[in-house]
């Protein structure tokens, strides 16, 4: 029997994503746990009105932050530069430097992109939520800031707090080092950070892996994703030289 | 060796170095930290050799110490100042939504943030200068906001000599209310609260021929003998 989760090119694994797609991206920044593959992938296949939606986001290729010594940086400024973006989501857009100026704020000063900046605990805690069918949550971070401008204030036990919505998106693009053909994941060290959270969050999860293995083959005490978040898995070459 | 000078200081300001190795006194043996980038990473090559720390970093790590050098090391175990830890055998590994409920939930004892303005009441800036328009908050905001106790590592006064403590913060907050104290190239200072709002700013330590009327000059907000 053809196993539908499989698929053979990262192309063809993002194939349905359309101009305006909202479109997660995993890992924490920097190159472990980046879908780098998956992310080419959609450059090349060059939807335009994105929204994407990261935490740490395009500081690697001026920076070098998260990535070794010897390979030349991959992050969300790629879809930047391609004029791919409407509007990105994330905690952490722009490195303390201004020079070299990142793709993201070369977008955003020429007004060609929105940023939406948000603590990175609220972040996390919006997508989870998308994924386990809570609508809304209430956080005392941003209590006092500009981040809860226009939000709900409620205080409990003599607190004050905000009240933050759920954050779905048409696509997660997320990475780990090895799937079995049922898409249950496992990661590596922190290379986890945001993919087990936007796994679980939107219509569509596609898992850039290193290595897909047959059930069973996975200790199941190992096991950070369950499969039945994850939608398509792609492996990649051997000898990929992206961490 | 002082990285700021100016014409009417009675005596150098203290390094980066010096402010790290100062606000490295106060991480207790065996708390739990969590380091802001800039100055405060720099805390963990200055811990005294019978202090251990378990540090906790955004990106899912608890238990780390040294860093490889820049670029190199594992990618699959960052910090979130983007170092590469040394994978030692008690670390510890988790997703950014765990990584949260620790600091959220209130379980890091300490965190080193850097700053941009400090208040005399406590509320903090640090994430966006107002003239570039555009910042990163990254975990600042709910590390502020739900750590028991909040130490800011940072330069006295901008390059510009223009105080960085003052009455009221005019940049962007962070969190009103959080820090406890602030470790600078002139001073110590403890803010004290008497209340949820309220706080005086104590004066504990000063850099070697800094007295309190000099440190004045460059704070503007009152400061108080301790």
């Amino acid at each position: 029997m053809k196993n539908e989760k499989l698929y053979n090119s990262f192309l063809d694994s993002i194939k349905d994503i359309k101009n305006g797609s909202s479109i997660m991206i995993g890992g924490f920044g920097g190159s472990g746990g980046q879908p780098t593959r998956l992310m080419l992938a959609l450059r090349d296949l060059g939807p335009k009105n994105l929204t994407i939606i990261s935490n740490v986001a395009g500081i690697s290729t001026t920076t070098g932050y998260g990535w070794p010594e010897n390979i030349t940086p991959i992050d969300q400024g790629i879809f930047f530069e391609a004029g791919q973006v409407k509007k990105i989501i994330c905690s952490f857009p722009v490195p303390g430097t201004t020079k070299p100026i990142s793709e993201i704020e070369k977008s955003w000063k020429t007004g060609n992109c929105e940023v939406e900046i948000i603590p990175q605990g609220t972040l996390v805690e919006k997508i989870r939520c998308a994924g386990s069918g809570i609508p809304a949550f209430y956080t005392s971070t941003g209590v006092g800031t500009i981040v809860s401008q226009n939000k709900e204030h409620r205080i409990f036990n003599g607190r004050k707090y905000i009240l933050e919505k759920a954050l779905p998106a048409d696509f997660s693009l997320i990475r780990a080092n090895k799937s079995d053909t049922f898409g249950n994941l496992e990661y590596i060290g922190t290379s986890r950070a945001f993919n087990p959270a936007m796994a679980t969050a939107s219509k569509i999860t596609i898992a850039e892996v290193n290595e897909i293995v047959e059930l069973g083959e996975i200790d199941p005490e190992k096991i950070g994703t369950p499969g039945v978040y994850v939608n398509r898995i792609v492996k990649r070459k051997p000898g990929d030289p992206y961490p | 060796m002082s990285d700021l000078s100016f014409e009417n200081d009675p005596a150098p300001r203290l390094s980066r170095e010096d402010i790290a190795r100062r606000a490295a006194k106060f991480l207790p043996n065996n708390s739990i930290v969590n380091l802001g980038i800039g100055i405060p990473s720099l805390c963990a090559n200055y811990l005294p050799t019978d202090i251990d720390i378990y540090y906790q970093a955004e990106t899912g790590l608890l238990g780390f110490k040294e860093l490889y050098p820049k670029g190199k090391g594992d990618p699959n175990i960052m910090d979130a100042s983007g170092n590469f830890p040394v994978n030692i055998p008690r670390l510890v590994f988790f997703d950014s939504i765990e990584s949260f409920n620790m600091i959220r939930g209130g379980h890091i004892d300490i965190t080193v943030l850097g700053g941009l303005q400090v208040s005399g009441n406590g509320d903090l800036s640090n994430w966006m200068i107002p003239s570039r328009g555009i910042g990163s908050i990254g975990g600042a905001m709910d590390l502020a906001e739900n750590t028991p106790n909040v130490i800011i590592a940072m330069e006295h006064t901008t390059t510009k000599n223009i105080p960085k403590i003052v009455e009221k913060c005019t940049y962007p907050l962070t969190s009103k209310n959080c820090v406890n104290l602030i470790v600078t190239d002139v001073a110590i200072i403890e803010v004290k609260y008497n209340s949820d709002i309220n706080a005086k700013l104590i004066l504990r330590e000063t850099a070697p021929h800094w007295k309190i009327e000099d440190i004045q000059k460059i704070t503007n907000t009152e400061i108080f003998e301790k």
